[in-house]
């Protein structure tokens, strides 16, 4: 492992994007900064502003109205960002998947780096998809 | 001419202040964690975050806009920092320039990184950046005038002598911290400080939850990794002002290293616990707050001070 990917993973910075979720996702997500799970102990934060973010959490289906705000998204965000698809409507479109606004799960519309399934995850399940994302090889295309 | 720029450039020049910087900002993370019942980040997470900043991602340039102005900005704000820093650190360790008059130049040069950090949101031509720098310039335009008032009344304390050594020099049996017009300006400065800092109760120019990082919201990559480092900078270096101003000077020889250091911290923890329980004021109460009260206590102290207390 480079230094710089060293640099990378140590200091990930998160920014959320909840599509059109039920909100217990955004929730499970929150509880992962809060004092028992306190994802800072890896360098993560919240970070308000695409342009510093590292990190694309996704969670919610996505709708048509969401699909447009989350191509822009990741066009804006800077380079390298990995993308997190977080609950099962991120991962496959869970009980919305049969809606007439659906526009696909997240993969298919930007690609995804890892994926955290569950109706919500545990924060317990979050963190571990972190996890598996810290460990996994950096796909080629992925360093600016 | 080697001795002199290994004072600039690495002790007790520009590596030395940075290092320190970082140290001191995952010092605050850190006691922000302990007052919210986490654990905090690894030791050397500030260094992680800008070189991951510095070398990994991508700069991006806006649209719309100066894309020179946005991109010399962090580089000025640095700059002005780090000069300020060297003024301050080298009278601080001892060594003489002879260079009298230095605190009005380190006032001035301490205001440049809020100026580019305006200059620089304003450049961006983002609506949200805007907001944020018209908040900047208003708390400038107030705590500024405290910030004077109070340097003026530590240069009467000090016998009318504007040069940083005498400052020191006078301090030497019994710091101006141990009179009453001390402890009124200990008070007005350490809040100064905290809008200097752009800390919480003061910090709407880049408030996350309304205006998602206000100035900050264009800048990534190394743009922003700079913005940064000025960051960890001014957490260092206005802290030993402070202690140059009204705690005894900062020396770093045999036992005076302990107190130095304790000194620093006792002053960051004070600022990091100012800014983990309060809530973010208006705007308008900014301005009030230090417009009437702390010029107010600033102008106290001076006329205290012309009666020799
Ligand atoms: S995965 Fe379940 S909990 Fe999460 S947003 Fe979808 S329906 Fe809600």
């Amino acid at each position: 492992m480079g230094f710089k990917e060293f640099c990378f993973k140590k200091s990930l910075w998160l920014f959320h994007f909840g599509g059109a979720s039920c909100n217990n996702c955004d929730i499970e997500i929150l509880a992962c900064l809060t004092p028992r799970f306190d994802v800072e102990r890896f360098g993560m934060q919240l970070v308000g502003s695409i342009r510093h973010a590292d990190v694309l959490l996704v969670n919610g289906s996505i709708n048509q109205k969401d699909k447009v705000r989350l191509l822009e998204l990741y066009r804006q965000a800077p380079k390298p960002i990995l993308v997190v698809a977080i609950g099962a409507c991120g991962c496959t479109g869970g009980i919305f998947a049969e809606s007439n606004v659906f526009a696909g799960p997240v993969d298919k519309i930007i690609p995804v780096d890892a994926y955290v399934p569950g109706c919500p995850p545990k924060p317990e399940a979050i963190i571990a998809g972190i996890v598996k994302l810290l460990n996994k090889k950096p796909a080629k295309q992925k360093t600016a | 001419m080697g001795k002199e720029l290994f004072y600039y450039f690495v002790y007790p020049g520009f590596l030395f202040i940075a290092i320190t910087g970082g140290i001191l900002s995952w010092y605050d993370r850190k006691i922000t964690a302990w007052l919210q019942f986490r654990k905090g980040p690894p030791f050397l997470q500030p260094f992680y975050d800008f070189l991951k900043l510095l070398l990994v991602k991508e700069t991006i340039l806006p649209a719309k806009g100066s894309k020179m102005t946005f991109l010399l900005a962090p580089v000025l704000s640095v700059t002005g920092a780090m000069l300020a820093g060297i003024l301050i650190m080298v009278p601080a360790t001892g060594i003489d320039t002879g260079f009298t008059g230095d605190i009005i130049v380190i006032f001035y040069l301490l205001t440049i990184p809020s100026l580019t950090y305006i200059i620089g949101a304003l450049a961006s031509g983002n609506p949200l950046a805007a907001v944020g720098a018209s908040r900047e310039m208003k708390l400038i335009i107030s705590y500024e005038l405290t910030f004077l008032l109070a340097v003026a009344a530590v240069i009467m304390k000090a016998g009318l002598s504007i040069s940083m050594l005498d400052i020191i020099a006078l301090q030497q049996d019994g710091a101006f911290i141990g009179s009453i017009s001390g402890i009124l300006l200990f008070v007005v400065i350490i809040l100064t400080m905290q809008a200097k800092l752009g800390m919480v109760p003061f910090d709407m120019a880049e408030a996350e939850t309304e205006i998602t990082h206000g100035s900050f919201i264009e800048y990534s990559g190394s743009a922003y990794a700079l913005i940064k480092l000025t960051k960890y900078i001014m957490l260092f270096i206005l802290p030993v002002f402070l202690c140059i101003l009204l705690l005894g000077g900062f020396r770093l020889d045999g036992i005076h290293i302990l107190w130095s250091v304790l000194k620093v911290l006792g002053i960051v923890l004070l600022l990091t616990i100012i800014r983990n329980t309060n809530p973010r004021v208006k705007i308008a109460q900014a301005m009030r707050f230090f417009f009437i009260w702390m010029n107010l206590i600033a102008i106290i102290a001076i006329v205290l001070i012309l009666f020799g207390f």
